[in-house]
C-alpha cells in the first residue's frame, strides 16, 4: 500500500481517538467556584480580548490574578486572543468580561475542544509526520517505511499528551510541537530555523526551559566543531541574533517598561509558591513523605538545593553532548535534562511529566521496550489528576491501544536483549569487574514485569477502594512514589545509554 | 514473558485488529445516542418485568417489541445481567431512563456480542483464496477483508453510536455464509433460519437461501453442460433442511402460537401501517418516486393544473411515521412494493438455478437480493444497505471487477448513512471515521489489483469535496445555546 495513504490513514486514527476522548469532561467541569484549566484559558481569552495588552499581567480591578491570572509568556496570551476573536464571531458570551466568569454550554465545549485540535493539526502532527520521515537513523533498516508508519501511529497514540490536551484541557501540542520543529530543524542542520522553533516553544510556555539546556550545549557543540574561529563564530553569532530576535518579537508589547517585564517574569517564574504543590512524582515530594522538607528547610535553601541536585545530575550528559554533538546524543540528552529537571527543579507540576514524554517519543524506535515502559509510567503518574476529571475510561482505552501499537509493530518483547536495549558497551565495562554480570536483560524484563503488575494493582485499588480516614492522600501519594522510583531508574538508565555511547567519537567512556 | 512475547507476535495480527476496534467502540461510548437505545432499554423491562403473555401486548411505551421471539429471549437474557448495573432499567414505566450505569451496560452488551461477528469474520478469512498475495502483510487479501469487515464505518456508527444490535446479527449471517462456502450446508442453513427468528429484515435475503439450498443442495449433481439433474434430487436432504427450518420456527413461535398469539406477534413484525417511506427517506426508489410526485405536485400548482383544495393534507417530507397519498402519481401500496421487489430479484435467482456458480454465485444472489429489496421495499430503513455492504466484501477482495463496484456500493452506502448522526460534536467523528475506511478501502483493493481506474479516482475526489463541504456545517452547529 502507497506510504502517503498509510500516513493519513494512522494521522486520521490519531485524530480520531483525539476526538472522541474530547467528548469525555474537562477539567473543574462544573465545580463552581474556581472550575479548572479549561475555566483558565476561557477566562484568558476574556481578559486578553477585553482588556489593552498593559494589563494582561497586572492586578486590577477587571483582572483578579488570583482567578487564574496569566501565567504563561507571551505568546500564549496572543493565541488566546487569536481564541478570543472567533468566540467573538460565534457568541459574545462566551467572553463577556466578568459575566463569563464559569461559563459552560454544550457549544461552548465544542468549539474549545475544536480549537485544541486544530492547533494540535497545523503544528505537532506535522512535526511528528515530518520527524519520522526525515530521520534517518529509522530509515537504515529494511522496510524502513513500514517502521516509519508505526512510529507516526505509536508517537500519536501516546495516552498523555492526549488525555491532558483532549480531556483534562491544555493546549501542551502547541509548546510540544514547536520543541519538536526545533529538534527537527537543529537535526537537520537548518539550526537558524531550528532555534527559532524552539524560541517560540519557551515563549509559549516557560517550561520548555527544560529542553534549552540539551538545545544549547548542542548548538554551541556544532560551532565548536565547525571551528571557533571561522564558521563556528559565524553561526554562533547568526543562533544569538536569532534567539534575541524572536524573544523581542514575542515581548514586544512588554519590553517597553521595566516593570511591565518584570511583572511577567514574576507571574512566569513564582518562587515564592514552594517546592512543590500537591503531589507530584519528583523527588522532593516523595522525600517528604518521610521527613517535611517544606516546614524544615528555609525558604531560600529549598531554592539552593533543587538547584544544586538539578544541575549536577543534567551536567555530564550535557558536557558529553558539547564535546561530541550527534542527533542521538541531543535526543538522548533531552530525555534526561528533562528528567532531572523534572525530578530534582522546583515548582514541577505533574503534566511536565509531558516534557520528558516527547524526547522518548523520539527515541522510540531506537529503544523501543524501554520507551514504550517509560511512556506507560509517566501515563500512569498522572492518574490521579486524571481520575479527578472523571476520564478513568479513555485512560484506560487509550493505554491499552498505545500499548498493543507498541507491542505489535516493535515487536518489544523480543527486543530485550543488551544490544537492543543499547547497554551493550555498559555490562561489557560491568564485566571487567564483576564476570557474572550477564543477566541484565532477565532483570530488566522481570522488573518491567512487576511494575506493570504494580501499576495495574495500584490503579484498581485507586478506582475500587477508598483510603482509610487517616491518610486520605494515601493512593495519590502511592502512585507519586512508585512513579518517582521508577522515574530515578530510568534517570539512571537513560544516563548510562548516553555515557557509555560509543559512536561518533573516539573517547568513550567518562565516569559517572 | 515467552507467552507474552507468542500473543504479541507478528503472526497475531487478526487479535490486533479485533482488539483494536474494540477499544475504538469503547472509546465512542460517550457520543449521542438515538431513540433506538430508548427502544432496547424497554424491551429489556418488558422481558425482564412481564409474563411472556404480556411480551407482543405491552404498549407503556411507544417503542412496542417489533422483532421476532428470538431476540426477545436475547433480551430477557440480558436483563438478567442489567439488574445488576441498574434495577430501575427494568421498570417499564421509567420512559427515557438513562443513567450512566445504564448506557455503560447498553454500550457494553452491543461491544460484547460483537465477539460472534469477530468470530464469523475469521472464518469469513478462512474461505479467501490468498494466493494472489503479495508478500507484504497488509497486501494480504485476509488482511484486507478483515479490516474491511471488522473497521466497517457503517456498523461502528450505525451499532456503536447510533445504537443498535447488527454486530451479532451480521456475525450470524457472515457465519451461515462461511459455513455453505466450506460446503456445511445445514449449519448454514440451520444459522439463517436462527436469524431470521433474531431479526426477520433478513427475509430480504431468504429467495437467495432457498434457491441455492434448493439447487446446489438438494439436487446433488449437475449435468455436464450445469443444467439440473433431475433424478440426483435426494429428498432425505429437503427433508432435513425443512426439519431443521420447522424446528427453529416451532421453537421461536411455537409458545405463541399455543398462547393463539399468532396474529398478534405477526402484526408486530410487519407494521404495514408505518407508511412507505420511513421519516427519514432510505435513498432508494421510492424516494426518488416521492420526490418526482413533489416536483410534480409544485409543477402542478404553480401552472395552476391542480387544485390545492383537492391535495391531501398529509405531506411526506414531514419526517412523520404514517401512511400518505401521492398527488400525482398513483399511491403505492405494499402489495405493489412486493412485486416490484420480486421482478427485481428474479434475474439473479434464475441465475442461480440454472446457472450455479457455487457458493460465490450464491453470495452474488445474495447482495443482489439485498439490493432489490432495499430499493424497492416498504419502509426500508437506509440502515438496509448495510445488508449488502457487508456481504460485498467477501466478493470485492476477489475479483477487480467486484472490487470497484465495491467501492462505489460502500462509500455511497455509508454516506447515506450520514443523516443518522446529526449532532454537531458527533460530526468531526463520522468524517474522520468515513476518511479512514473510505482512504483505505481504496488504496488496499488498489493495490491488490493493481487497477488505476480513472472512474473510481474522480468519484473519490468528488467525495472529499463533498465531505469537505460538510465540514463548513462545523461552523454552523457552533451557533446557538
Amino acid at each position: 500500500m502507497e506510504k502517503w495513504h498509510l500516513m493519513t490513514i494512522v494521522v486520521l486514527i490519531g485524530l480520531t481517538v483525539r476526538w472522541t476522548v474530547s467528548l469525555n469532561s474537562y477539567s473543574g467541569a462544573g465545580k463552581p467556584p474556581m472550575f479548572g484549566d479549561y475555566e483558565a484559558q476561557r477566562h484568558w481569552q476574556e481578559i486578553t480580548f477585553n482588556l489593552p495588552v498593559k494589563q494582561w499581567y497586572f492586578n486590577s480591578s477587571d483582572n483578579n490574578l488570583q482567578y487564574w491570572g496569566l501565567d504563561y509568556p507571551p505568546l500564549t496570551a496572543y493565541h488566546s486572543l487569536l481564541c478570543a476573536y472567533v468566540a467573538e464571531f460565534i457568541n459574545p458570551d462566551w467572553i463577556a468580561l466578568h459575566t463569563s466568569h464559569g461559563y459552560e454550554s454544550q457549544a461552548h465545549k465544542l468549539f474549545m475542544r475544536t480549537t485544541v485540535l486544530i492547533a494540535d493539526l497545523l503544528i505537532y502532527i506535522p512535526a511528528v509526520v515530518l520527524y519520522s520521515c526525515c530521520l534517518k537513523e529509522i530509515s537504515t533498516k529494511k522496510k524502513c517505511f513500514s517502521l516509519q508508519i508505526a512510529n507516526v501511529l505509536c508517537i500519536l497514540l501516546y495516552p498523555g499528551l492526549i488525555l491532558i490536551d483532549y480531556g483534562h484541557f491544555q493546549y501542551n501540542s502547541v509548546s510540544l510541537g514547536f520543541a519538536l520543529w526545533g529538534v527537527l530543524g537543529v537535526s537537520c542542520d537548518w539550526d537558524l530555523l531550528g532555534s527559532l522553533a524552539f524560541c517560540l516553544a519557551i515563549n509559549y510556555k516557560q517550561m520548555e526551559l527544560y529542553h534549552s539546556l540539551p538545545f544549547f550545549c548542542f548548538l554551541l557543540g556544532k560551532c565548536f566543531k565547525k571551528g571557533l574561529k571561522g564558521k563556528g563564530f559565524v553561526l554562533l553569532i547568526k543562533l544569538a541574533c536569532t534567539v534575541v530576535a524572536s524573544f523581542i518579537l514575542c515581548w514586544l508589547p512588554f519590553c517597553t517598561e521595566t516593570e511591565q517585564t518584570l511583572q511577567v517574569l514574576r507571574r512566569l517564574f513564582p518562587v515564592d509558591r514552594g517546592l512543590f504543590e500537591d503531589k507530584v512524582a519528583n523527588i522532593w515530594c516523595s522525600f517528604s513523605i518521610f521527613l517535611k522538607i517544606k516546614d524544615i528547610w528555609p525558604h531560600h535553601f529549598q531554592i539552593i538545593i533543587s538547584f544544586c541536585f538539578t544541575f549536577l545530575s543534567l551536567l555530564p550528559a550535557c558536557i558529553k553532548l558539547t564535546l561530541q554533538p550527534s542527533s542521538k546524543g541531543f535526543r538522548f540528552t533531552l530525555v534526561s535534562c528533562a528528567l532531572s529537571f523534572f525530578l530534582f527543579s522546583f515548582q514541577v507540576h505533574e503534566k511536565s511529566i509531558l516534557l520528558v514524554s516527547l524526547p522518548v517519543c523520539l527515541v522510540l524506535s531506537e529503544i523501543p521496550f524501554m520507551s514504550t515502559w517509560f511512556l506507560l509510567v509517566s501515563t500512569f503518574s498522572m492518574l490521579p489528576l486524571l481520575l479527578k476529571d472523571g476520564l478513568l475510561m479513555p485512560l484506560v482505552v487509550t493505554t491499552m491501544a498505545f500499548f498493543i501499537a507498541c507491542a505489535t509493530s516493535f515487536s518489544i518483547f523480543e527486543k530485550t536483549s543488551e544490544e537492543e536495549l543499547q547497554l551493550k558497551s555498559f555490562s561489557l565495562s560491568v564485566r571487567k569487574y564483576l564476570p557474572y554480570f550477564t543477566f541484565l536483560s532477565r532483570i530488566i524484563q522481570y522488573l518491567f514485569l512487576v511494575s506493570v503488575i504494580t501499576m495495574v494493582l495500584l490503579t484498581l485499588m485507586t478506582v475500587t477502594l477508598d483510603p482509610p480516614q487517616k491518610l486520605p492522600d494515601l493512593f495519590s501519594v502511592l502512585v507519586c512514589f512508585v512513579s518517582c522510583l521508577h522515574f530515578l531508574f530510568f534517570l539512571v538508565y537513560f544516563n548510562i545509554i548516553i555515557m557509555w555511547d560509543s559512536k561518533g567519537g573516539r573517547n568513550q567512556k567518562k565516569i559517572n | 514473558m515467552a507467552a507474552l512475547r507468542l500473543t504479541m507476535g507478528g503472526g497475531n495480527w487478526f487479535s490486533a485488529l479485533a482488539l483494536g476496534v474494540t477499544l475504538l467502540k469503547c472509546l465512542l461510548i460517550p457520543t449521542y445516542h438515538s431513540t433506538d437505545f430508548e427502544v432496547h432499554r424497554n424491551w429489556l423491562a418488558i422481558t425482564h418485568s412481564l409474563p411472556v403473555s404480556q411480551w407482543y401486548y405491552e404498549a407503556t411505551s411507544e417503542w412496542t417489541l417489533d422483532y421476532p421471539p428470538f431476540f426477545a429471549w436475547f433480551e430477557y437474557a440480558l436483563s438478567h445481567v442489567a439488574k445488576y448495573f441498574d434495577q430501575e432499567m427494568l421498570n417499564v414505566r421509567n420512559l427515557n431512563y438513562s443513567s450512566t450505569r445504564t448506557l455503560l451496560f447498553q454500550r457494553f452488551s452491543v461491544i460484547l456480542t460483537d465477539a460472534l461477528f469477530v468470530y464469523a469474520v475469521h472464518e469469513c478469512c478462512k474461505c479467501i483464496d490468498g494466493k494472489k498475495a503479495g508478500k507484504e502483510l497488509t497486501e494480504k487479501p485476509k488482511f484486507i477483508l478483515s479490516v474491511l469487515l471488522l473497521w466497517n464505518f457503517g456498523l461502528l456508527i450505525v451499532d456503536h453510536i447510533h445504537f443498535q444490535y447488527n454486530g451479532f446479527l451480521f456475525g450470524l449471517m457472515l457465519l451461515s455464509i462461511a459455513r455453505l462456502f466450506q460446503k456445511r450446508h445445514m449449519e448454514g442453513a440451520f444459522l439463517f433460519a436462527v436469524l431470521l427468528h433474531f431479526k426477520h429484515i433478513y427475509l430480504y435475503v431468504a429467495p437467495a437461501y432457498g434457491t441455492y439450498l434448493l439447487r446446489s443442495y438438494c439436487f446433488t449433481a449437475n449435468k455436464p453442460d450445469g443444467s439440473v439433474r433431475w433424478n440426483s434430487f435426494s429428498f432425505v436432504r429437503l427433508l432435513s433442511l425443512g426439519l431443521i427450518v420447522f424446528l427453529v420456527s416451532a421453537l421461536s413461535l411455537g409458545p405463541f402460537l399455543a398462547m393463539n398469539q399468532l396474529p398478534q406477534v405477526l402484526s408486530r413484525l410487519f407494521p404495514f401501517k408505518r407508511g412507505l417511506c420511513h421519516a427519514y427517506w432510505a435513498p432508494n426508489f421510492w424516494a426518488l418516486y416521492n420526490t418526482l410526485d413533489k416536483v410534480l405536485s409544485v409543477l402542478g400548482l404553480e401552472l395552476k393544473l391542480l387544485d390545492s383544495n383537492k391535495i391531501p393534507k398529509a405531506s411526506m417530507t414531514s419526517g412523520l411515521v404514517q401512511q400518505f397519498q401521492h398527488t400525482v402519481l398513483p399511491s403505492v401500496t405494499p402489495l405493489a412494493t412486493l412485486i416490484c421487489t420480486l421482478i427485481a430479484i428474479l434475474p439473479s435467482v434464475f441465475c442461480l438455478w440454472f446457472k450455479p456458480q457455487g457458493p460465490r454465485g450464491f453470495l452474488r444472489c445474495l447482495i443482489l437480493c439485498a439490493l432489490s429489496s432495499f430499493l424497492f421495499g416498504w419502509h426500508v430503513h437506509e440502515k438496509a444497505i448495510l445488508l449488502a455492504v457487508l456481504p460485498m466484501s467477501l466478493l470485492s477482495v476477489g475479483k477487480a471487477g467486484d472490487a470497484s463496484i465495491f467501492l462505489i456500493l460502500t462509500t455511497t452506502g455509508h454516506y447515506s448513512l450520514f443523516p443518522l448522526l446529526f449532532t454537531a460534536p458527533e460530526l468531526p467523528i463520522k468524517i474522520l471515521l468515513m476518511l479512514l475506511f473510505t482512504i483505505y478501502s481504496i488504496s488496499s483493493l488498489k493495490t491488490l489489483f493493481r487497477f488505476t481506474s480513472p472512474a473510481s479516482v474522480c468519484y473519490f475526489f468528488c467525495l472529499y469535496w463533498i465531505l469537505s463541504f460538510k465540514t463548513s456545517r462545523l461552523y454552523v452547529c457552533c451557533e446557538g445555546p
